[in-house]
C-alpha cells in the first residue's frame, strides 16, 4: 500500500526538504508538498508533517503566524479526524500555538541558540510514532533551536505525565524545558510535537540513524509492513 | 483611534530575556534594580466602530499566548 504523506511549507520553513527526503527514503513514496496559502490538503492523507524553520520570520512568537494560516485550519480539521500529524522544531511551535498540543515553547533558558546532538529517552514507546523504540531507550537526535523551552502549568504537566503523553525527554538539561520534556503527544495520540529533528538522523552519513524508527513506526502503523 | 495592547509574561514564568537585560543593566554599573521583565507593546489604529469585545478577542486569539502571557488593552484618545 502506498503511504500518502504531505509536508507543509510556510514562508521561512527550512527543514521541509529534509523532512520530505526522510519520508520518501523511508516510505518509498515522495510526499505531497503543500504551500501555506493552499486552502486544502490532498485527499486521503496518511500523515502530515510540519517541518522546522522560522515560519513568517518568527514574527510575534515562534509559530504564531503559521498557526493561523489557511492551511493550518485544514491541518487542524485533519488532526481532529485522526490523521497523524508530526511537528518538528518550528512545527512543534506551530502545534502549540494552534492549540493542537498544550503548553508553549519559550526562549531557551540559557538565552543561546542550541545546535548539537542530544540524548533523549523514549518515555512512551506505545504510540503510533514511537512503537519502533524500546521503553526507556536512549537515542541521539540533533536539536537546533532558540525557542525550545517547553512550558506548561503544573497541572498540565502532571496530566501529560499521567496519561503517557510525554513521548521523549532530554537525558540532560538542554534548554530549560519543564521536566526536560522534548516531545509531547495529544490526548488521542495522533499528534506529536518535538523539538529534536529525527529527519536529520536517518542515514549513517548524518552521524546516526536513531530518527529512522520514528518514521518506520508511523509507516508500519498506518499502511502495514 | 489608537489602541495599545501591552503583552507581558505571567508571574512565575521564567523570562530569560528580562534576566539578560537585568544583567546588562548591572554591567553598565547601575545598582538597585531588583528585577526586569520584558514584554511587548502592540499599537493598533482602529475605526471607532471596533468594540472592546473585538479587541479582547484579537488579544486572546493572536496578540497574546494565554498559556504564558497576560495582556492589557488601553484606548488612547486621538
Amino acid at each position: 500500500m502506498t503511504f500518502r504523506s504531505a509536508v507543509i511549507t510556510f514562508p521561512g520553513s527550512n527543514c521541509d526538504r529534509d523532512m520530505a527526503d526522510a519520508l520518501e527514503k523511508i516510505s518509498g513514496t515522495a510526499p505531497h508538498r503543500v504551500w501555506h496559502g493552499d486552502d486544502a490538503l490532498p485527499d486521503g492523507l496518511d500523515f502530515i508533517a510540519l517541518p522546522g524553520g522560522f515560519s513568517y520570520g518568527d514574527y510575534l512568537r515562534s509559530g504564531a503566524m503559521a498557526a493561523r494560516s489557511h492551511i493550518m485550519q485544514a491541518v487542524i480539521a485533519a488532526a481532529g479526524r485522526g490523521v497523524p500529524v508530526l511537528g518538528v522544531c518550528n512545527g512543534f511551535q506551530v502545534l502549540t500555538e494552534s492549540g493542537l498540543l498544550p503548553g508553549a515553547l519559550m526562549r531557551n533558558a540559557g538565552i543561546r541558540f542550541v545546535c548539537r546532538d542530544v540524548k533523549l529517552t523514549v518515555e512512551n514507546n506505545q504510540s503510533l510514532f514511537t512503537s519502533g523504540y524500546g521503553a526507556g531507550q536512549e537515542i541521539l537526535i540533533p536539536v537546533a533551536h532558540h525557542d525550545g523551552n517547553y512550558f506548561a502549568d503544573a497541572d498540565t504537566l502532571d496530566r501529560l505525565e499521567g496519561e503517557g503523553r510525554v513521548a521523549f525527554r532530554y537525558a540532560e538539561s538542554v534548554n530549560g524545558s519543564a521536566r526536560n520534556i522534548a516531545g509531547v503527544l495529544n490526548a488521542a495520540g495522533n499528534v506529536l510535537g518535538m523539538m529534536p529533528h529525527p529527519e536529520r538522523m536517518i542515514e549513517p552519513e548524518q552521524g546516526g540513524t536513531d530518527g529512522r524508527a520514528l518514521f518506520e513506526s508511523a509507516i508500519r502503523g498506518l499502511v502495514g509492513a | 483611534m489608537k489602541v495599545r495592547v501591552y503583552v507581558s509574561l505571567k508571574n512565575g514564568v521564567l523570562d530569560p530575556q528580562g534576566r539578560a537585560i537585568h544583567h546588562a543593566i548591572e554591567g553598565l554599573g547601575f545598582s538597585g534594580v531588583q528585577d526586569v521583565r520584558a514584554g511587548r507593546l502592540i499599537e493598533l489604529d482602529v475605526d471607532d466602530t471596533v468594540t472592546d469585545e473585538a479587541l479582547d478577542a484579537m488579544a486572546k486569539q493572536l496578540l497574546a499566548n494565554m498559556v504564558i502571557e497576560n495582556y492589557r488593552i488601553e484606548r488612547v484618545a486621538a
